[in-house]
């Protein structure tokens, strides 16, 4: 059982990924349904395809901010900048006072990358370079710390790491902070960049296509990596007024869910049944029954065994009833930063009425037995449920609805 | 936020459970840092088993005992896991495969590296499927975790158990993130008053930044020790609290978090 929760603000929010920096670029990339995925080619590492964001190369840091400076740090710093978030945070700091703003961040890697290029630097004695900064580029706190230090805000940080359910699960947690009184409001999101040890790691087990992802298709080969950013505001429904122009996006937050599979480390429960439980929390807390359900953005990384246990999953509480899909052919598999990304194109969904249809599907996988999209549909959308899975059997189901 | 604590365990170098615990911070017993013994999990199968590292054998040790100690179901509580570095020991090996042109990235040693696999292989040892949250927060992962597990507890009204650990880092990484000794502490806390806890922990969040409160105990030589595993291990920063409830009375304690503190008031029940 999950406590009913009272719907929190989502009151501005953006994401950064492979197609593209914020709300107005990734809606044109959905509606025309072009993929942001190319042949990788990253670190000498060409296996695949993967999903790269435009211009992070390049992106600096503020120079007081510079010990931060690392690919992952780069991109979360990108997305403080795009659609105005960064600017509406502030307005909420000079309402609630910097103190009672809290950071929520997910990550899987975070600046992993920076140690890799370390240590392949190191010196014939193994002396790593002078100039690597673990503390601010590859421990995982440094995501939360650097988003509090760009922001300048004072209440509790904390980076979640749960794999793939990283910021799916920031969500939760920030939701703790505020329910419990602690902060007014928080700032959640997430981010996973592209480095050696994603792309190589995923190889070693044998889950990458050698072609773009096809989640649902009935000859999925695997995942492709993709990297991305995502912020949002998260308030208290009785916060504050707010007015001005939307900074990104804007939802509510009606319910989460959380389970664990107890299963095993790298292989979903084969029927799905940690997931379920996580769906029927949120519903639970969400204060909802199935059928309010009419989108549900799937984890569906084009995995063999993850697509078929999630289809197992919804099918058993939702039937073949509810449109679902998987937006992974557009951004790759962001990793820790799927939930806040695909929170992002839930809210779109909803506000926009429209679902987008799975990429890349020749025909789905005849034995799915769920309404799987593979075409966009326009229709109004009030709930959307956003599943994330993650290794070590963490899974984590949030539901959005419109923005007050 | 009020909780009780209803369990509580400690597995560090010369802190083999907590009664031995409760004895040195109660001045009883003299510390002497002798490596603890990290059993391997008898819950997993063995193939699983075989795969656990140091610090997953590290962490399942605490959360099983903490369990234990607090008389309740392993596959009934929610799960807060927290960590400063997670696995360092897998991290460094795959690094330095990567920047190895020969060399390959285990499967297993790569789903090992996520940060929640001792919370995964937890919940498959204890058949859990309740939910888990895994947080690092650098040198401040003791407070923040405990902070967020209280939270938990409080809104979920549920029973949440917390497992902080560290371990020592290994070279090359630890030329940039020294981190000494094992510890690992479990906490079982629970938004109810429970018969048999030690204390009850009224917690706020602080936004001004604070120092930990200093370990002071009976005899300065431990005192001095003690204090330097805290500022070594990330993990051992729990002393403070661990110290107050062995010592009983009231304390009021502050755990510093980056830019701010939590606030811990320990009352005995």
């Amino acid at each position: 059982m999950t406590a009913a929760m009272t719907a929190l603000h989502v009151t501005a929010g953006t994401g950064i990924s492979a197609i593209g920096l914020g709300v107005a670029q990734t809606l044109a990339a959905l509606r025309d349904r072009r993929t942001g995925l190319e042949r990788c080619d990253f670190a000498g590492i060409t296996h695949g395809y993967a999903g790269s964001v435009a211009g992070v190369q390049t992106h600096a840091l503020p120079p007081a901010l510079a010990a931060y400076d690392c690919r992952n740090n780069r991109l979360i710093d990108m997305a403080l900048r795009t659609d105005g978030v960064a600017d509406a945070i502030m307005s909420a700091r000079a309402h609630y006072g910097a103190g009672r703003i809290g950071v929520v961040m997910g990550t899987s890697t975070s600046g992993v990358l920076a140690s890799e290029d370390a240590f392949c630097a190191m010196d014939a004695q193994g002396r790593l370079p002078a100039h690597f900064d673990y503390e601010h580029t590859q421990d995982l706190f440094s995501l939360a710390r650097y988003v509090r230090a760009a922001l300048d805000l004072g209440g509790p940080a904390l980076c979640v790491s749960m794999a793939c359910a990283s910021s799916s699960r920031a969500f939760m947690d920030a939701a703790y902070l505020i329910r419990a009184g602690l902060c007014d409001a928080v700032v959640v999101g997430g981010a996973d960049s592209l480095c050696r040890m994603t792309l190589r790691g995923f190889a070693a087990l044998e889950l990458v296509s050698a072609q773009p992802c096809r989640p649902c298709d009935a000859s999925r080969d695997g995942i492709s990596i993709g990297e991305a950013a995502g912020i949002v505001l998260l308030e208290r429904a009785d916060g504050r007024a707010v007015s001005g122009p939307p900074a990104g996006f804007r939802a509510a937050v009606l319910g989460y869910g959380a389970s664990s599979d107890g299963h095993h480390m790298s292989t979903p429960h084969p029927h799905g049944a940690g997931a379920v439980l996580a769906m029927q929390r949120a519903l639970q807390s969400a204060r909802l029954p199935v059928d309010a359900i009419d989108y549900i953005n799937l984890h569906g990384t084009g995995t063999r065994a993850n697509d078929a246990m999630e289809d197992k999953a919804v099918g058993t509480l939702f039937g073949a009833q509810v449109p679902c899909s998987s937006t992974k052919g557009w951004t790759g598999h962001t990793l820790g930063a799927c939930g806040v990304l695909e929170a992002m194109i839930c809210a779109l969904a909803i506000e926009h009425g429209f679902m987008p249809g799975c990429l890349g599907v020749d025909e789905v996988d005849p034995a799915f037995r769920t309404d799987v999209l593979t075409g966009n549909v326009t229709r109004p959308v009030h709930h959307v449920m956003s599943n994330a899975f993650g290794f070590g059997g963490a899974n984590c189901s949030l539901i959005f609805g419109k923005a007050a | 936020m009020r909780v009780w604590i209803s369990g509580l365990a400690v597995l560090a170098d010369g802190m083999a459970g907590w009664e031995p615990a409760r004895a040195i911070l109660r001045g009883e017993a003299a510390w002497q840092p002798t490596p603890c013994a990290l059993p391997p999990p008898a819950t997993l199968a063995p193939n699983e088993r075989r795969r656990t590292s140091p610090i997953v054998r590290l962490a399942m040790t605490v959360a099983g005992e903490a369990c234990a100690a607090a008389g309740c179901d392993p596959a009934k509580v929610h799960n807060v896991f927290g960590s400063s570095n997670g696995d360092g020991m897998v991290v460094n090996t795959i690094l330095q495969a990567l920047a190895d042109p020969t060399a390959g990235v285990s499967p297993t040693q790569f789903h090992n590296s996520v940060h929640n696999a001792a919370a995964g292989y937890w919940t498959i040892g204890s058949q859990s499927h309740q939910p888990v949250a895994c947080f690092g927060g650098y040198d401040w992962s003791w407070g923040f975790s405990l902070l967020q597990a209280a939270a938990e507890a409080v809104v979920e009204e549920k029973t949440v158990l917390l497992c902080v650990y560290d371990m020592t880092m290994p070279q090359p990484l630890a030329q940039k993130r020294p981190t000494q000794g094992t510890f690992g502490v479990g906490l079982v806390l629970s938004p109810h008053p429970v018969p048999h806890a030690p204390a009850v922990l009224d917690m706020e969040y602080g936004p001004e930044g604070a120092a930990d409160t200093a370990l002071t105990l009976p005899d300065a030589q431990t005192t001095a020790a003690l204090r330097a595993l805290c500022h070594d291990n990330p993990a051992a920063r729990c002393l403070p609290l661990l110290a107050a409830i062995a010592q009983g009375g009231m304390h009021e304690i502050r755990v510093a978090g980056d830019v701010g503190h939590v606030a811990i008031k320990v009352t005995p029940c």
